[in-house]
């Protein structure tokens, strides 16, 4: 097997993506469907098996209480502050959820933890990676919005493991995106990321100096993105049906979900349209039309897109920089597609925003840069080096509930802080240590990260022990803590309770694909996969023996054909997915005239009036081709 | 927050060894010249780390240019391949390099630290001290420099006027006014302060060239006496614009 290739995954709160570095540049690694962007939809089907992506979609009008959504916006969160997301996220809480514990979401008559759901979706996205490489994928470097804090950071790296991946490094996603960008336009000087997507808002302000991408300020909103634009309109939406039409369907989730696909659509289509006619089918045959223009639709965002305003101007005063001194500005997410968007960061940085990379795509294509560094690099990234920050300042608790910052926000990572902590009554063993992020004054005010205990320190008179706590951020912004007992040199046990996150053990006991098996796994999967394709194929075969085009071939043709055939159901027998993909290949290769004599009879019949249906190209996976040839090689 | 890696960060550093642990050649202090392999990280202060004398006067510049140079060696990124205990040296050095480099490239940070490494324990002006010593109910040591004590008395009681008004739902622009124009002038006296911290740092270069040896003398003692009272000086106008804009905020 050749060195193992490191894939670049951008988890995002609407669409996820993997990429890879071909050569010198980088590129997304489509689905089965051909996509680049898998939507991080989960959904559960009869038989409780997962689906992701495009074809969960469905499952959420369809059946609203086995899919979820926007996941990414419960990571690495308590019940306590999920509250807002609750009244405008059909997410449903397990009804025996204990107080501090890990969230749970009710999937059908399962339930799963935010980082499960999504180590599903990562889990697509690594299969998508193995199908499209033809070789198991282990190792990853995750995207994670730059302002999340440090249990939203382990709670993607946990979802990682789940998933059968060990992350490597987690990559700001603004930093990513400049990494992107970085590849084609060697040059130096101040650029910023303005990174508006499905749920979060980063601003980040980067120094490029010969290769080194090293950020200066960060600052953002993990929750604040096109989703509540989204939430915006369906309440709009869900009011005037009230009042118009008599018609409460707040606690009917088809129709919301119905008029929140309905939505999204409008929105989309009003970043080139001057106006949108909506007209949603709703329950008890009723109509919901309305008329939403460009203008009407600018006024009602302009509250949500003014609150990127504030961080901009602190990341902006944090890296002690005017406006004028930017060099650059990139755009980032899905969400800077709206004009009033970019008109914004127009205005606040005086110059025009840079678009050349597709805002959905970027921030995978510089993930799969960053794996590549990490692999060792190439000639492409040979000089490029990202020195990132942490965004939030990091703090201890002391008397009184005052937080005593000892990192401060925008700090370059990897960096550490050392603390020194004495007992207050003689022969005292433990010592309590609160760690918290975030910028207020008071404790209460900020995130609580964990409380430690530290243990084993030797019996001495009180205020004698000198009890040294190092706190270092390693490069994905991850706190790790270290502690020794000076006078007697030893090494003091911490005890660690994480405030929000999942223990080791849990992660364990979760674990879908272990590492052991990654190998054995994977051919297993690529039997099944391989075997789905010999159905689909022979299927197609059926009918088109059937058909007209049949009876134009020579029997020679028909003969070879049958040989394949024959030859593909005897390997389909055995467990070597190589061959039978080789099967797969052969009778594809062979049956290409027969498939071409369709297509003619297909729409040679359509155009005498018959239906596409009635000629009947079969169901392919990947249409309009009954017989494409699959994308595996 | 990681849980297995919690004690594993800070194992015995091996003894301090001329050659590399990899290749044996001479090595260099982080990094080894001929192999790459980068070193396990001594117990240095952020000066020797750069291998810089403890002069207050240096070169920012020259400075960054070295950080980056050292990045490209030692930071995790580019140590991602290596076994286990280098990867651990690579992110203890590169944490030591970027804490002494956001150290050392800011003025009032660089006086602090080497003031500490003098021994020096500077007089807590933060807000955070001040917050707490207001929830614990202690008195904290504030002291006003004598020479803005008659300033200080003033603006104290004009703040104080203010602060009334506010609460009564007056309003008094002249009061307002006269407020911000002191404010003006105590940020032009910061901002001046920093200038005169600076003549130290010449004072302190030069005994310190006159004399190399370590330990203290009479003249560094009186600089650094003189450098404690700047930066005592300056935290405690900070903390009185603070509450200046705290008041005309609130």
């Amino acid at each position: 097997m050749n060195e193992e290739r490191i894939v670049g995954i951008d988890l995002g709160t609407t669409n996820s993506l993997v990429a890879f570095m071909q050569g010198a540049v980088p590129v997304v690694i489509p689905g089965e469907d051909g996509l680049n962007l898998v939507p991080s939809v989960v959904a559960l089907d009869e038989n409780n098996q997962a689906i992701i992506g495009n074809v969960a979609r469905k499952n959420l009008i369809e059946t609203p209480e086995r899919a979820v959504y926007s996941i990414k916006r419960l990571m690495g969160r308590g019940v306590e502050d999920v509250q807002d997301e609750l009244r405008l996220f059909p997410f449903r809480l397990a009804e025996d959820l204990q107080p501090g514990e890990v969230l749970r979401i009710t999937l059908g008559d399962k339930t799963f933890t935010p980082p499960e759901i999504s180590a599903l979706i990562l889990r697509q996205l690594k299969r998508n990676a193995e199908r499209f490489f033809g070789a198991p994928v282990t190792k990853a470097v995750i995207t994670v919005p730059a302002y999340f804090n440090d249990a939203q950071r382990q709670a993607t790296k946990d979802a990682g493991r789940i998933a059968g991946l060990e992350v490597l490094r987690l990559v700001n996603e603004p930093t990513a995106a400049s990494l992107a960008y970085g590849l084609d336009e060697k040059q130096n000087g101040i650029v910023a990321v303005y990174d508006l997507g499905g749920g979060t808002f980063d601003i980040s302000i980067l120094k490029l100096h010969d290769g080194i991408f090293e950020v200066i300020a960060t600052n953002g909103d993990t929750h604040l993105g096109g989703d509540d634009i989204d939430n915006l309109l369906i309440t709009i939406a869900l009011d005037d049906i009230r009042g118009d039409l008599s018609l409460d369907l707040r606690r009917n989730a088809e129709a919301v979900q119905a008029i929140r696909k309905a939505m999204i659509d409008a929105k989309i289509t009003l970043s080139s349209q001057p106006s949108v006619n909506l007209n949603i089918e709703l329950p008890q045959g009723k109509r919901y039309r309305r008329e939403i223009t460009r203008e009407q639709y600018e006024q009602l965002i302009q509250p949500i897109i003014d609150r990127t305003v504030g961080p901009c101007k602190q990341a902006l005063k944090d890296a002690n920089l005017k406006p004028e001194q930017i060099d650059e500005v990139v755009l980032v997410g899905g969400s800077t597609r709206i004009p009033k968007v970019r008109a914004l960061v127009k205005e606040l940085f005086h110059r025009e925003p840079h678009t050349d990379l597709n805002p959905d795509e970027v921030v995978a294509l510089g993930a799969a840069v960053q794996a590549n560094i990490l692999g060792g690099g190439s000639e492409a990234t040979e000089n490029m080096l990202l020195l990132d920050v942490t965004p939030l300042s990091l703090g201890i608790e002391v008397a009184g509930g005052v937080t005593d910052k000892i990192i401060l926000r925008n700090s370059t990572i990897p960096a550490s802080a050392t603390q020194f902590y004495t007992t207050q009554i003689d022969g005292q063993a433990n010592v309590a240590i609160h760690v918290l992020q975030g910028e207020r004054e008071l404790a209460a005010d900020c995130r609580s990260l964990a409380r430690f205990d530290l243990k084993g320190i030797p019996p001495m008179a009180a205020g004698i022990p000198r009890v040294e706590v190092k706190f270092l951020i390693d490069a994905n912004g991850i706190l790790h803590v270290s502690a020794r007992e000076q006078r007697s040199g030893k090494e003091a046990e911490i005890q660690v309770q994480p405030s929000y996150g999942l223990t080791d053990e849990q992660v364990e006991g979760m674990i879908l694909d272990s590492f052991d098996n990654a190998e054995e796994d994977f051919r297993k999967r690529q039997v099944i996969e391989a075997r789905n394709e010999a159905a689909t194929i022979l299927a197609a075969l059926e009918k088109g023996k059937k058909s007209a085009a049949w009876g134009q071939l020579t029997t020679d043709e028909k003969k070879q054909i049958a040989k394949m055939e024959k030859a593909l159901a005897a390997v389909n027998a055995e467990d070597d997915y190589q061959a039978i993909r080789k099967a797969i290949d052969a009778l594809n290769q062979g049956t290409t005239r027969l498939a071409e004599l369709m297509m003619d009879g297909a729409v040679s019949s359509a155009l005498k009036g018959k239906n596409m249906d009635e000629t009947d190209l079969g169901e392919g996976p990947t249409p309009p081709h009954p017989m494409a040839p699959p994308e595996f090689q | 927050m990681t849980k297995s890696s919690l004690t594993a960060i800070t194992k015995p550093v091996p003894e301090e060894t001329h050659s590399c642990w990899s290749c044996g050649s001479m090595r260099a202090a982080h990094f080894c010249e001929s192999c790459g392999k980068v070193q396990p990280p001594a117990p240095v202060d952020y000066f020797t780390f750069f291998g810089l004398p403890p002069k207050l006067n240096l070169s920012v510049p020259a400075l960054e240019k070295e950080f980056y140079e050292l990045s490209r060696k030692l930071h995790p990124d580019l140590n991602a391949r290596a076994g286990s205990q280098e990867q651990e040296w690579s992110l203890e050095q590169s944490s030591l390099l970027n804490d002494a480099y956001r150290t050392l490239r800011d003025p009032i940070k660089r006086t602090q630290y080497l003031l500490r490494l003098e021994g020096v324990e500077l007089e807590e002006q933060s807000k955070s001290a001040t917050e707490q010593a207001r929830a614990t109910g202690e008195i904290k040591k504030q002291i006003v420099p004598p020479d803005l004590l008659e300033e200080v008395f003033e603006l104290n009681m004009q703040l104080e006027e203010l602060r009334m008004n506010k609460k009564m739902g007056e309003d008094d622009p002249a009061l307002i006014e006269e407020i911000g124009k002191q404010k003006l002038e105590l940020e032009a006296k910061y901002e001046s302060l920093l200038e005169e911290l600076k003549s130290f740092w010449t004072q302190w270069d030069a005994a310190l060239d006159l004399n190399p040896a370590a330990g203290s003398s009479d003249d560094r003692t009186a600089i650094i006496g003189k450098m404690v009272d700047v930066l005592n000086r300056r935290n405690y106008i900070r903390n009185l614009v603070r509450d200046v804009n705290a008041v005309l905020e609130s």
